[in-house]
């Protein structure tokens, strides 16, 4: 054990060095164009729609938090980015590459909701000389504030790579309900939602090209992971059936032009969990056994299940204790 | 006294999540030999300074944890015991400690012979890689301990909870209840939840810059037929909405009464008519 983590930390460590290296040099050089920082790859989903797919992993400093799903809009007047990176280096990455599609400015920065995979690259559009307004869910500042600190620590524990506190950079504008906001000749419609992924998510439509981007509210391919409350996303997912957006952006996996099909494994999945759980509460079952107990059939087909669907279980068992 | 303990709190939270702190220390720690453990060296010279402690101690008591917090805010934990809680040798306390955490010792259970038996079950945060041990002291002063290593969650788990703002709306509703038939003279299972946030007052607010007050369970008090089953000194280190699952010895018929008082001192209540029935032979 010991053994393979001398053998694993100079790699980290080296690799991490790097990325705050460039994170720190980006900041300073960003405005004369100095050495450049190689920018994320976006794809065009519809006109002036990009996005960056992240890699189906655990957030990680491992993988720089490069797991989660990017986007950047742009309007006429200026630019939009929809969740930043699960780091400050990646951050600086995604600037870079919309650097590379518009010299307009961004923004506006939109975070989904609190995990570290969206919002730690914040930090490369809140300074300099014309910063972004960050908009986040009317909750987001909260949990943000509650959450960090252990974020921060688990960068720090895994890369050796200790991020300063500002490293987090929270919202300036907040969204209790809806939003719409300008970007020049296209408009964004900012949605806050009830407690379901988390208690702060959001979801970003583009009414010019029908894109919603719904943040962790959706996940395809990659396991969903519950950090809010599971009978709210159910009824979530009952609200974005209703919607018929013509392209959906999950926080993790492939964009599709059918939210309805698209969504209809999680809502399987959510299902199964709710339905077992209920099942083992009502047999009697304390959580430690019954966690022992479940069936794992649920997780046929998805991808992370070993990261993420004990933890859905204990999640759910926890809420649904509660329950009449 | 509650500011000067929040204080303390806060400056050991502090040193935990800085980088350069004694938490890198900390967790540094050895899996393999829970000894070694700083913080356990520290407060096992406060609360037990030179006595003998014997750990493992299967035949006394086996703490149960996952190997691998699944998610940080809800790590459930049980405390088995083998001893039968007799007048004249019983577990008068057992101490429930996770070195990593910024409150290390998370709960302090105070039991009786009128409890049967001195099991719990709970579910508590887990920050960090950690050891987590359970220690029982005997009416007769001798100590055991049973312990186990936690590794932290990966991914986006976080110790707070899950929706501070719902936990809040319904603070202090309270279900208290049996489980199985109840028959006397033999421990009876009871389960005790409590809606409450239970937060470490350690997040700032960003706005303020101050930091919002602890808000958590401080103490509960189970008694049966007036007699005390269960009390309990608890603090942060339990998660959202505290939950506990443990025995109480009934005689005759009697009430179940579970007092809790959190750090603001309001007290909620809750209260359960037992008729236990005659054991068969």
């Amino acid at each position: 054990m010991r053994h393979k983590q001398s053998i694993l930390l100079p790699a980290v460590r080296l690799l991490c060095a790097a990325l705050a290296g460039a994170a720190l040099a980006t900041h300073a050089a960003a405005a004369d164009a100095g050495p450049a920082v190689a920018p994320l790859p976006l794809v065009e989903l519809a006109p002036g729609v990009h996005v960056h797919y992240g890699i189906h992993q655990p957030w990680s400093a491992h993988n720089a938090g490069n797991v989660a799903n990017l986007g950047v809009v742009i309007g006429s007047r200026c630019a939009a980015v929809i969740d930043t990176g699960g780091s400050p280096s990646l951050g600086e990455q995604l600037r870079a590459a919309v650097g590379r599609l518009t010299r307009l400015p961004v923004c506006y920065v939109i975070n989904t909701h609190v995990h570290p995979d969206h919002v730690l690259g914040n930090s490369a559009f809140a300074g300099g000389t014309t910063p972004a307004q960050i908009v986040g869910h009317a909750r987001l500042g909260p949990s943000l504030a509650a959450r960090a600190p252990y974020y921060l620590e688990a960068f720090r524990r895994e890369s050796g790579t200790a991020l300063p506190p500002e490293t987090v950079v929270y919202p300036t504008r907040t969204v209790e309900d809806t939003l719409e906001i300008d970007l020049g000749e296209r408009k964004l419609l900012l949605r806050a939602w009830p407690t379901a992924h988390t208690d702060n998510d959001l979801t970003v439509y583009d009414e010019n090209t029908g894109t919603l981007f719904t943040g962790d509210l959706l996940f395809i391919d990659h396991l969903p992971v519950i950090d809010g409350q599971l009978r709210g996303w159910l009824k979530v997912i009952a609200a974005l059936k209703l919607l018929a957006p013509k392209l959906a952006v999950p926080g993790h996996g492939r964009a599709s032009a059918d939210l309805r099909q698209a969504i209809a494994p999680q809502e399987a999945y959510l299902g199964a969990v709710l339905n077992q759980t209920r099942a083992a509460i009502a047999a009697g079952l304390p959580i430690q056994r019954a966690l022992e107990q479940f069936d794992d059939s649920v997780t046929r087909g998805w991808q992370l299940a070993d990261a993420f669907h004990r933890r859905n279980l204990t999640a759910a068992y926890a809420e649904l204790e509660w329950e009449e | 006294m509650n500011i000067l303990r929040r204080r303390l709190i806060t400056l050991i939270a502090l040193a935990l999540v800085l980088p350069s702190g004694g938490g890198a220390l900390a967790q540094s720690a050895d899996s393999d030999d829970p000894e070694a453990s700083p913080m356990w060296q520290q407060v096992r010279n406060s609360l037990f300074q030179g006595r003998t402690i014997t750990s493992p101690a299967d035949d006394v008591l086996v703490l149960d944890a996952p190997t691998r917090a699944e998610d940080a805010a809800i790590v459930p934990i049980s405390i088995r015991t083998r001893l039968a809680q007799s007048d004249s040798r019983y577990i008068r306390t057992l101490y429930l400690m996770i070195d990593n955490n910024p409150s290390p010792l998370g709960a302090t259970f105070h039991f009786t012979p009128n409890s049967g038996r001195a099991d719990i079950e709970t579910r508590v945060r887990v920050d960090a890689y950690t050891h987590v041990r359970a220690i029982a002291e005997m009416s007769d002063g001798q100590l055991y301990m049973s312990t186990r290593f936690v590794k932290a969650s990966g991914g986006c788990s976080a110790p707070p909870g899950k929706d501070p703002q719902a936990a809040l709306s319904t603070l202090g509703r309270m279900r208290l209840r049996v489980e199985g038939e109840v028959i006397a003279n033999r421990p009876a299972l009871a389960q005790l939840m409590i809606s409450h946030p239970n937060h470490s007052g350690l997040a700032m607010d960003q706005l303020t810059r101050h930091y919002t007050p602890a808000r958590y369970v401080r103490k509960i008090l189970v008694t049966y037929a007036g007699a005390p089953v269960l009390s309990a000194d608890v603090d942060f280190s339990i998660s959202e909405n505290p939950n506990f699952r443990f025995y109480f010895q009934p005689g005759g018929k009697g009430e179940l009464k579970a007092e809790v008082v959190d750090t603001e001192d309001q007290r909620f209540e809750s209260a359960l008519a037992v008729a236990p029935v005659k054991a068969a032979n």
